[in-house]
């Protein structure tokens, strides 16, 4: 045995052309790249930080000049010097009152409806479009979708305003003609493209097999896809369903053209009511900027930022939840 | 004393849209015994078996002609039952396609979906098939955890036992040992010598020694065609056609 | 054996039949909107109501302003989303390991893409314009400038609601490209700068311009993040100025002005115009060009994403 390779000297490697390490010039070069590229990759999370960091900033003063008692509620001196207690949002008034309440009452009578309309239209496209459709018209219905998905919020809010708003007008005479209800259906524009997508999404990752598996036992088409398929697909069902109210309660443009935008604390929902989103779109135009109004936006903002961050996430984990227990 | 026929096909092909991919095969396959498909891939073995309980109507462009008989009764007259005849014949496909339910769901799903709601009755079918299926101990304690936690080979004893639930009298098994270790193989071997008693199973095979241990007539496929159909004997060890001898000695493959 | 005639499936009919209606109606309906948008819309819209200058309080002449504001920031909008949001895709893809630190990183990409558009608002006034603008402003010493709402601090509060769309789109786009075009790079002696720019950015074009053409698709569509950014209903010139050297003069887009813009106009003319019924042809009109624009580059980009899918085999 005449060498080892273990043995080889230290020069004798320098010699080799394998041996040849890389020059420092380039090293340094390749070093640069990344970090450049590793600024660019945490953005989004600095970006998140950023936004909750200044909402912060300005939101928490709110509690400072306003007090988090008074964003539920007003104590009012009656003219017998008896005190009533308010829940009105009503900060232009001489008797500034902040309370949400009405302003969140107005999110979720909007936000709950749209989310059930959409859930059931929006699961049953999805469903439609990967268990039934064939394949030549699911080529062109799910683009078609996805460019429905891309109207803009405004074109929306416009169309129930100018046409939707006079139709259920004419058609139920509600006490107000803009409503929760028509703001409801507005949304509902916005989300059902969202839960159909991701349901055909989810429901089109479960392997075939199962479903040769479901016919080769002797079941009909509407038994596999109701014992099988949705079942196995739910978790992207139930994560598309939480996306989309996230979604509901983060809207503007619609809720603030189509619900009437009166802060009232009401289960009626074609009386007129005002969202958070609403609220800040529609006031912080007016508000100066350092005032106990100002801050109470700011302060809505980060309930908003906070409430949608917890939905996504949630739906975050139910997905990953699923790739985990996916044996596929 | 011959067996019945239980399954018989006269001059049947099928077409992949213009693809021809079974060509006029006839055969006669018998009751209560096991008959072996083998053949190089891609040779139609699967694509017959899939006439059978009629899976192949679940691929687009698919084209039949010729004729299929089970008990001596059409199965591609215009309106026949399709649902209905795939609860009387069982299948087990080469990777075993457990639902992501638990093991007692698997088993009971297709009885529950023919109405079968009675606990009791549902719990002696679980019992029973598993027991038929040879897995029984194994998984007694476990009904109600997660079928996939099961091993390859207990997953495919699984679903052979799935299929049994509903008592069909026919199992067609598309290589249900393919992807299985030798042991679990020879488990499932040993189960369809004991299943023979009670049901036909016609099995579809790569594995010419697992044919030749475990059928009793086998069918020699090749580009479509049947070439020899015989007892497995006599395909064995005599062959009449040179390309049966040909591929069983291992000249192309 | 019980082989027999078929017999009804009385459940399952109902069932799949209900889902098809469902679906239907649902398709029914979105045309029929869009229908009559179409219909009103094409009365008024012509070659010139999208180059003439609005007139007598809005409600005659055309959309000019508006649509260079969307044109504007829109333009800023993709300079600074685009290259940050494709860097850090490939940041993702070719660099980070699988690690707690970039499972976090791509959580928060998600989470941007959810937050509500009015937070983007918010944001974009308490940091760009009070923080950096107001900034810029001390440290420069010129005075209120850049500490206000303007086509700058709009087209950035943008980028930043745009960003999830444009590293989604790329990140699909960098795994498309197979592992053994990397391995084959690196087998010939290349660096890892060397692979991304030669044979990773070039295949993954495609799917870079899908998410380009998608994020602008959205910024030109968003109202809210601008309402208190800078959009202004009415404003007397176009947000542009001179750049000179000597007698040269070049006009350029003055990121420092506000700007006129056409989901903002749309907005506006709805809710608070002077007289709704006679500004409502101008409406309809201005929502048709708007949606018109929306739907053409999301079909380019459908198209493109589909062409390049089908190249790759994955239809």
């Amino acid at each position: 045995m005449s060498k080892d390779l273990e043995s080889l000297e230290e020069s004798e490697l320098k010699d080799s052309p394998f041996g040849r390490k890389i020059s420092l010039s380039v090293r340094v070069k390749e070093k640069i790249i990344e970090y450049f590229f590793a600024v660019n990759g945490v953005v989004a999370l600095v970006f998140v930080i950023l936004i909750f960091i200044f909402l912060f900033k300005e939101g928490i003063q709110a509690l400072n000049n306003i007090g988090l008692l008074d964003f539920i509620y007003f104590d009012q001196v009656q003219l017998d010097d008896s005190l009533k207690r308010l829940y009105e949002w009503y900060p232009t008034s001489s008797e500034e009152r902040y309370s949400l309440l009405p302003l969140i009452v107005g999110t979720l009578m909007t936000a709950i409806p749209a989310t059930i309309i959409s859930t059931l239209f929006g699961v049953a496209a999805g469903v439609y479009l990967s268990e039934i459709a064939n394949p030549k018209a699911r080529e062109f219905l799910k683009p078609l979708i996805e460019l429905f998905a891309s109207v803009p919020t405004v074109v929306l809010g416009f169309l129930m305003l100018a046409v939707g708003a006079s139709f259920f007008n004419d058609l139920l005479s509600p006490l107000n003609r803009l409503n929760a209800f028509i703001a409801s259906l507005g949304l509902s524009f916005v989300i059902i493209p969202i839960i159909a997508s991701m349901t055909e999404d989810a429901l089109r990752s479960i392997p075939n097999d199962l479903r040769m598996a479901s016919y080769g036992l002797g079941a009909t088409k509407w038994q596999t896809i109701s014992k099988v398929i949705i079942p196995a697909g739910f978790s992207g069902v139930s994560a598309s369903v939480i996306l989309g109210f996230g979604r509901a309660i983060g809207e503007t443009m619609i809720v603030l053209m189509a619900s009437g935008n009166a802060a009232n604390i009401t289960m009626d929902i074609f009386l007129s009511v005002r969202t958070m989103t609403a609220t800040i779109a529609a006031e912080m135009g007016e508000v100066s900027q350092g005032s106990d109004h100002y801050y109470a936006l700011f302060f809505i903002g980060i309930i908003l930022f906070t409430i949608t961050f917890f939905l996504n996430l949630l739906a975050e984990i139910i997905v990953n939840k699923m790739r985990k227990k996916n044996v596929f | 004393m011959k067996n019945k026929t239980k399954i018989l096909t006269e001059d049947l092909s099928l077409y992949y849209g213009d693809k021809q991919a079974l060509i006029d095969i006839s055969m006669q396959i018998p009751e209560k015994q096991v008959t072996a498909f083998i053949g190089p891939s891609g040779c139609g073995k699967s694509t017959y078996l899939r006439v059978i309980n009629r899976m192949n109507d679940l691929i687009g462009n698919v084209t039949i002609s010729g004729k299929v008989l089970v008990d001596g009764i059409d199965i591609y007259a215009k309106d026949l039952d399709v649902v209905n005849l795939r609860k009387q014949i069982g299948m087990v496909f080469q990777k075993s396609n457990l639902f992501p339910k638990t093991i007692y769901e698997n088993i009971t799903y297709a009885p529950n979906i023919n109405g079968i709601k009675d606990k009791k009755v549902l719990n002696e079918i679980v019992e029973k098939t598993l027991k038929q299926a040879a897995i029984w101990d194994e998984v007694k304690d476990r009904l109600h955890e997660s079928a996939l936690s099961l091993s390859g080979g207990q997953q495919q004893r699984l679903c052979i036992a799935r299929a049994l639930a509903v008592q069909p009298e026919i199992v067609l098994m598309d290589e249900p040992a393919s992807a299985l270790d030798p042991l679990s193989t020879a488990k499932i071997e040993e189960l369809i010598h004991e299943l023979k008693q009670n049901y036909t199973i016609v099995i579809v095979t790569h594995n010419m020694q697992q044919a030749a241990r475990v059928s009793d007539k086998t069918a020699f496929f090749y580009l479509g065609e049947l070439i020899e159909f015989d007892t497995t004997s006599k395909i064995f060890t005599n062959p009449s056609i040179k390309q049966t001898e040909d591929y069983i000695t291992g000249r192309f493959g | 054996m019980e082989i027999g005639k078929k017999h009804k499936d009385i459940k399952g009919t109902f069932f799949i039949g209900l889902t098809k209606v469902l679906f239907v109606f649902l398709v029914f309906v979105l045309f029929m909107i869009f229908g009559k948008i179409f219909i009103e819309g094409m009365d008024i819209v012509s070659l010139e109501f999208i180059f003439d200058e609005p007139r007598n309080n809005m409600t005659e002449g055309g959309i000019w302003p508006a649509i260079f504001g969307t044109l504007s920031v829109t333009i800023i909008m993709v300079l600074l989303a685009v290259p940050v949001g494709v860097f850090a895709a490939i940041y993702l893809t070719e660099y980070a390991k699988d690690t707690f630190a970039t499972r976090i990183i791509r959580t928060a990409v998600n989470n941007l893409a959810g937050v509500p558009s009015i937070v983007f608002g918010l944001f974009g006034l308490g940091f760009f314009i009070l923080f950096i603008g107001r900034g810029i402003d001390d440290a420069l010493g010129t005075g209120l400038i850049w500490g206000q709402p303007c086509l700058l601090w709009a087209s950035a509060t943008l980028g930043v609601l745009v960003l999830p769309i444009v590293i989604v789109s790329t990140l699909e786009a960098l795994n498309s490209v197979p592992k053994s075009h990397r391995d084959a790079s690196y087998g010939l002696g290349a660096t890892k700068w060397q692979t991304i720019k030669k044979v990773i950015i070039p295949q993954a074009r495609p799917g870079i311009l899908t998410g380009t053409i998608l994020a602008i698709s959205r910024g030109v569509g968003e109202t809210a993040p601008i309402l208190f950014l800078g959009a202004a209903f009415f404003l007397p010139n176009l947000p542009v100025a001179d750049i000179c050297i000597g007698d040269y003069c070049i006009p350029m887009i003055n990121p420092a002005e506000q700007f006129m813009y056409l989901a903002y106009h749309i907005f506006i003319l709805a809710t608070q115009s002077a007289n709704p019924t006679l500004t409502l042809p101008i409406q309809y009109g201005s929502t048709l060009v708007l949606i018109g624009i929306t739907f053409l580059l999301n079909i380019t980009a459908i198209y493109m994403r589909y062409k390049y899918r089908k190249a790759l085999g994955k239809i």
